[in-house]
């Protein structure tokens, strides 16, 4: 019963990838990989309920009733809920649903766009992020971000990695370090011997992992990704996913994604975001419709309009 | 393009045509002679070189930093309401007539350092050779700070264009490095345009050693070496515009056509080095 349930489910959601969600992983190259793979993931987290997969695990972000706003437009409103240590978490929803928005107030890339403002308490290992004496560039070098499009500095592949290390100082065994970064993005084989070439002569796929090695060169904790396949051919795609398979032993990864596929892959923990007018204003701003373990959002959905977007009903 | 290319040849050859008289009677010690005396009817140029090399050069030095300031200032710091007026304010300092700025040089400016500026220089400074002297309210100081004035507005908008042309994607990726805004800048913007600005700056160069009417006014059109910065001197075009049309004798004028040849010679070779380094920086980082 449960299970035919499950594949009814599933197999809704590949009809309507294929057709609407434009991710090129399920359209072009290998989709049945992509999707065995996704259904396999699922199957194996629904035989594993009922031991939650953040149990025991510390919290790393906290949120508090965060809102955020651009010159007084609430762009997502009333998130709360805790990201767990060593967990991958997937931010879903459709466009416009503050996801991406949300996610950079966890590093406070936001600071940097006028008239952003966040309401609300994120809490990072207890501290509010927010809080006075809180150093912004402290707080982004512990927790890095990969953005949507790769966007590697015009230099060269070892200044690149070495960037963020020499502008903090972290100079003693530059190489290793350098060498350390690219082997845990798995790209030291593809680049050992061309390090000094431009970083814009790797294909996407590389210089998305030229990307994700550069965050990692500074020994953060958290590493934020927004959208981090959506510019990538399908291979680069499942490369990038295998990574944050791979990563979250060491690092507190959260995702944004618009692929529920790729959620279903990567993503432990999902927190699923909509978008909501509000009954006063009529203001359309992001909500947090539910958010928990990825199989239970995926197979058990408590929100009616959560089962609306995994089963491809809207978004 | 034909015809920019066709009044260029007639516009070079009708200058070295006129300076003819002048560069068969004096050759290549033209460049070297100090000597610049319509009685005697004996014409050289050093002192006008040195005096345009060095008010350009002491104008870029300084109003380079500056612009590049202003043109940060507008691209990172300023809020966004400000970035507009500000930005049309320092484009409408170029806008003023060379002739008016001079003026104000005279009125204002001179007076100023005269009073004030130059006798601090002289007593903090004054044990650095070339600034120990006698305030003067024309010079090459008054000289040099109008060419500022007029090379600022040129090189903060270029700068400017050429910063806010740097990917944003390319700032927020240092930034969610924790780099500072500074070390964004100077790690990330700054190289990236590095070749645009070096062409803005030589573009900055060219416009002093090009400038006149305004040098003229504020220079003092000394006829002697000047012993300090503070002393009056002059430059090549500055002696171009103001002796041409009194000019006494016929070689005196060819003399002054050929201060115009020199002139030219400096642009193209400003302009050669400009390509030179742009290319070459280019061809480094990779970057159109």
């Amino acid at each position: 019963m449960h299970t035919n349930d499950k594949s009814g489910i599933i197999d809704s959601m590949s009809d309507d990838v294929s057709q609407s969600e434009s991710t090129e992983a399920d359209v072009v190259g290998e989709p049945g990989l992509a999707l065995a793979r996704s259904q396999a993931k699922l199957a194996e987290m629904a035989g594993q309920h009922g031991d939650s997969p953040q149990s025991g695990r510390r919290v790393v972000f906290g949120l508090e009733d965060v809102s955020v706003s651009y010159s007084g437009m609430v762009a997502i409103r009333d998130v709360a809920f805790d990201i767990h240590e060593n967990l991958a978490t997937a931010f879903i929803g459709p466009s416009g649903c503050g996801k991406t928005t949300l996610l950079r107030s966890m590093n406070r890339m936001n600071d940097l766009i006028q008239g952003a403002e966040v309401a609300g308490r994120i809490t990072y290992h207890g501290q509010d992020l927010f809080g006075a004496g809180v150093d912004a560039v402290e707080v982004r070098r512990r927790i890095g971000m990969v953005f949507q499009r790769p966007n590697p500095f015009p230099k060269s592949i070892y200044d690149n990695v070495a960037f963020g290390l020499r502008i903090h100082g972290m100079k003693d065994n530059l190489s290793d370090r350098v060498e350390q970064a690219l082997r845990h993005a798995a790209l030291w084989d593809e680049v050992k011997d061309r390090l000094k070439h431009s970083a814009l002569s790797l294909s996407g796929g590389q210089q998305q992992r030229l990307c994700i090695a550069r965050a990692l060169a500074i020994e953060p904790d958290v590493i934020l990704m927004d959208e981090p396949a959506s510019a990538l051919d399908p291979v680069a795609t499942l490369a990038i996913e295998d990574l944050v398979g791979v990563l979250k032993n060491d690092y507190t990864i959260v995702i944004v994604t618009h692929n529920m596929q790729q959620a279903a892959r990567v993503a432990d923990m999902t927190a699923f975001f909509s978008v909501d007018a509000d009954e006063k204003t009529g203001n359309r701003s992001g909500v947090l419709v539910e958010s928990g373990p990825t199989s239970d959002l995926f197979i058990r959905p408590s929100d009616p309009r959560t089962e609306a977007y995994v089963t491809g009903r809207f978004g | 393009m034909l015809v920019l290319a066709l009044v260029m040849v007639l516009l070079v050859w009708n200058v070295v045509d006129q300076a003819r008289p002048s560069i068969s009677e004096f050759g290549v010690g033209f460049l070297t002679g100090t000597e610049w005396n319509a009685v005697t009817d004996k014409f050289g140029a050093l002192d006008l070189i040195c005096g345009t090399l060095a008010t350009s050069l002491i104008a870029l030095l300084i109003a380079v930093p500056i612009a590049i300031a202003i043109a940060l200032f507008l691209t990172e710091l300023a809020p966004a309401v400000l970035r507009t007026p500000v930005g049309m304010l320092v484009e409408l300092l170029a806008a003023i007539p060379s002739v008016v700025l001079g003026l104000w040089g005279i009125v204002v400016m001179g007076p100023f350092l005269n009073d004030h500026v130059e006798p601090w220089m002289i007593s903090h400074l004054g044990f650095i050779p070339f600034l120990d002297g006698y305030p003067s309210p024309v010079g090459l100081l008054p000289a040099c700070l109008i060419l500022t004035i007029m090379i600022v507005p040129i090189v903060a908008s270029i700068s400017r264009e050429l910063l806010s042309s740097v990917p944003s994607d390319l700032k927020a990726g240092a930034m969610a490095l924790g780099a500072t805004r500074w070390e964004m800048v100077r790690r990330v913007a700054l190289p990236q345009v590095g070749a645009g600005l070096v062409a803005g700056t030589m573009l900055g160069f060219a416009r002093a050693v090009g400038e006149a009417i305004a040098v003229t006014q504020v220079i003092g059109g000394s006829l002697v070496r000047p012993q300090n910065l503070y002393a009056p001197a002059d430059t090549m075009a500055g002696r171009l515009a103001a002796q041409y049309s009194g000019a006494a004798t016929a070689l005196q004028k060819a003399s002054l056509a050929y201060l115009a040849v020199i002139l030219l010679v400096i642009s193209l070779i400003t302009n050669l080095i400009a390509n030179l380094i742009v290319r070459r920086m280019r061809r480094r980082l990779g970057t159109p």
